[in-house]
């Protein structure tokens, strides 16, 4: 396989609050090729979205990136850099022409104040160097490459004045706006309806289609990741647990999570009136992470007092990677 | 839009109507008819008022007629530009109002501007910076300036300017252009006295204003739209500017219409303290002996100017707030 474009290495962010601190991300590893989907998937709360700021660095305070490396192939050529030890001025060059990032809530992720085309074209103009009348001209195109309809009248609107799947699209074209390689998608298809939702997922698909993109997309629907996804990553209490392509991970899930997950998918094979399985338990509060492998306490698969004890290493499987005990790496 | 403003005009005359029935009302409110008032001041002064006169003044003001008739009469006249006569001062209203209403409205402006100069850098700090050094100085001296009462702080201000500089702080003019016609030396006389009554009296609402700035935008601070703009790349300093600071002016637009009686009412005390020719002190003079042509103009000019500077920040509220704009579709 091809080198990947994006390679992420034990990604750790911390949010320094009063009551303590809480690893949001706590070493999260993944690759991210060209022209593929990788899907994280994961419960509320497991670091999914800070992931994907702490790539790009803007993590709300008390919030900050604390350690690991983020190789970068940059749009030049030339080998690939570790952005995690870039300024903030240069990181600022990283934003929007190389990685963007299309959020999970369209109304609030707009400022009501300004039209959409202010602020699509904030970005053109900032990285492309555009004048005003052109980067005007790339917006509607934007809008109309993402099938946003009368997009020459559209582009004048504020964001109240669209339904949510045109502001998605918006929001999708405002992402693509400096024609970046690299897509980072935090739930995009959460707020919309069904329909919407498919028409979403389509144009994403259609765009690396057309551009080659390398897409991140995160996300809680299984069914998401396996109608979009060509490689899973999945994460528990800010940990990549298992990672591999997707067909694989469906066909035979390594980690007990990932397969607890699966079990309860609900599916129309499903007998009528039979209660859907569930995880036992809840996510554990982040103040109170458990010792060891993070998932023991709900774990159904657990083998002993080892899962309490130690955490467990990141095991190579033919399918990807594993970390669990059941896969080795006991000390 | 359009109808929007045109209703909101009407509405706005109705008000000034209410407005000015009430300041009639009050004019009518001491005990007796004010002409017999007046001749009886006149005569204690020495120059009694013929019987004739007197009738003629009655048929005038429209006494012993009903409560509306008076009314319109004295609304007729109002709006021929005669306010009626002072009988404190035996001029003409509109002389003794004069020159205070715009040294009034001046000092209220700069005063304005002041508020808004002061606590909207300070505001967008003190939230930016939440819980820094500079955070907790400016939310100290923002509570006491809340806490203390303006005319304490001009005598204060007035106490040091004297002791230190020697100065007389007081007064809108220096003594040798207090009568001086109208020119550029009396203008410039004006501004070097202004900054000093204009920032004691902007300080209170200052410090209020900041507080205002500061919680609104920290709400702002936290919304989605703001990581947005940093996913786009933009500088820290351009992102807040853009996105957060905009959303949270709101309350300064909504200020300006409350702002203003605020200052003018607020103003009458300070304007005592450091002897400013403004309206307040002239208002709480004319209350006090019961002159109640002049009360009732005061009463009224107030009212309108608080209309108008109500219906300024609709219109501002309008200009900054694209949601409201629409609505009004």
């Amino acid at each position: 396989m091809a080198e990947p474009i994006l390679k992420v290495r034990n990604l750790q962010t911390r949010f320094f609050g009063t009551e303590g601190i809480v690893r949001a991300v706590d070493g999260v590893d993944f690759d991210v090729f060209e022209g593929r989907t990788l899907g994280v998937v994961g419960e509320s709360g497991c670091g999914k979205s800070v992931t994907a700021r702490s790539i790009l660095r803007i993590v709300d305070r008390p919030g900050r990136v604390v350690g690991g490396e983020v190789w970068l192939k940059r749009a030049g050529g030339g080998p690939a850099v570790d952005i995690a030890k870039f300024t903030e001025a240069q990181m600022r060059d990283i934003r929007g022409p190389e990685i963007a990032l299309v959020f999970q809530e369209p109304m609030a992720s707009f400022s009501q104040h300004y039209t959409i085309g202010n602020q699509i074209v904030e970005g053109i103009r900032l990285h492309m160097g555009l004048d005003a009348p052109a980067a005007r001209k790339r917006a509607i195109e934007l809008l109309d490459m993402v099938g946003v309809p009368q997009p020459a009248r559209r582009v004048d609107d504020y964001p109240f004045q669209l339904s949510g799947g045109l502001r998605q699209r918006v929001m999708i074209a405002m992402a693509l706006a400096c024609d970046p390689r690299i897509l980072i998608a935090d739930e995009p298809t959460t707020a919309l309806d069904v329909t919407t939702q498919a028409q979403i997922l389509d144009l994403l698909r259609s765009l690396q289609a057309e551009r080659g993109l390398a897409i991140i997309l995160i996300t809680h629907d299984m069914g998401v990741i396996a109608e979009m996804a060509h490689d899973v990553s999945v994460m528990y209490l800010g940990r990549a647990v298992e990672s591999g392509p997707v067909a694989e991970m469906f066909a035979r899930p390594q980690h007990p999570y990932t397969r607890a997950l699966l079990r309860s998918i609900p599916t129309v094979m499903a007998k009528p009136r039979t209660r859907l399985p569930t995880i036992a338990g809840s996510i554990p509060h982040p103040f109170n992470r458990p010792a060891g492998c993070a998932y023991n306490p709900r774990c159904a698969e657990i083998m002993g007092e080892i899962c309490g004890q130690a955490e467990p290493p990141q095991v190579d499987t033919p399918q990807g990677h594993v970390r669990c005990f059941l896969h080795g790496g006991a000390p | 839009m359009i109808a929007f403003v045109i209703r909101r005009l009407l509405l706005g005359l109705v008000t000034v109507w209410l407005i000015s029935v009430l300041s009639f009302a009050i004019i009518q409110l001491p005990p007796g008819d004010f002409v017999s008032a007046y001749i009886a001041q006149q005569a204690a002064s020495g120059s009694p008022v013929s019987a004739e006169a007197a009738d003629a003044m009655r048929q005038e003001y429209g006494l012993g007629r009903p409560f509306y008739v008076q009314y319109g009469k004295w609304l007729g006249r109002i709006l021929h530009g005669n306010l009626g006569e002072s009988m404190e001062w035996r001029r003409p209203v509109s002389e003794v109002i004069g020159d205070r209403i715009w040294l009034t409205l001046l000092l209220s402006f700069a005063a304005l501007v002041i508020t808004w100069g002061l606590a909207l850098p300070i505001g967008i700090y003190s939230a930016v910076r939440q819980y820094s050094w500079g955070d907790y100085l400016f939310t100290l001296v923002g509570f006491i300036g809340i806490a203390v009462p303006n005319f304490l702080l001009a005598l204060i201000v007035m106490y040091f300017a004297f002791r230190l500089f020697g100065a007389s702080v007081g007064g809108l003019f220096s003594s040798e252009m207090m009568l001086a016609p109208w020119g550029w030396p009396k203008f410039w006389d004006l501004m070097k006295h202004l900054p000093l009554p204009a920032i004691i009296l902007a300080l209170g609402g200052t410090a209020q204003l900041i507080r205002i700035m500061r919680a609104n935008l920290l709400d702002e601070l936290r919304r989605p739209y703001v990581v947005t703009a940093r996913a786009k790349g933009l500088s820290e300093t351009k992102v807040i500017l853009k996105y957060p600071v905009r959303a949270a002016l709101n309350p300064f637009a909504s200020n300006i219409a409350y702002l203003f009686p605020y200052l003018v009412s607020g103003s009458i005390i300070i304007s005592i303290v450091l002897g400013l020719p403004t309206v307040g002190p002239l208002l709480v003079k004319a209350l006090v002996a019961q002159d109640m042509f002049l009360a009732g103009a005061i009463v009224l000019l107030l009212g309108v100017m608080t209309v108008i500077g109500t219906f300024i920040s609709d219109l501002v509220l309008m200009w900054v707030e694209p949601r409201l704009r629409h609505q009004m579709d």
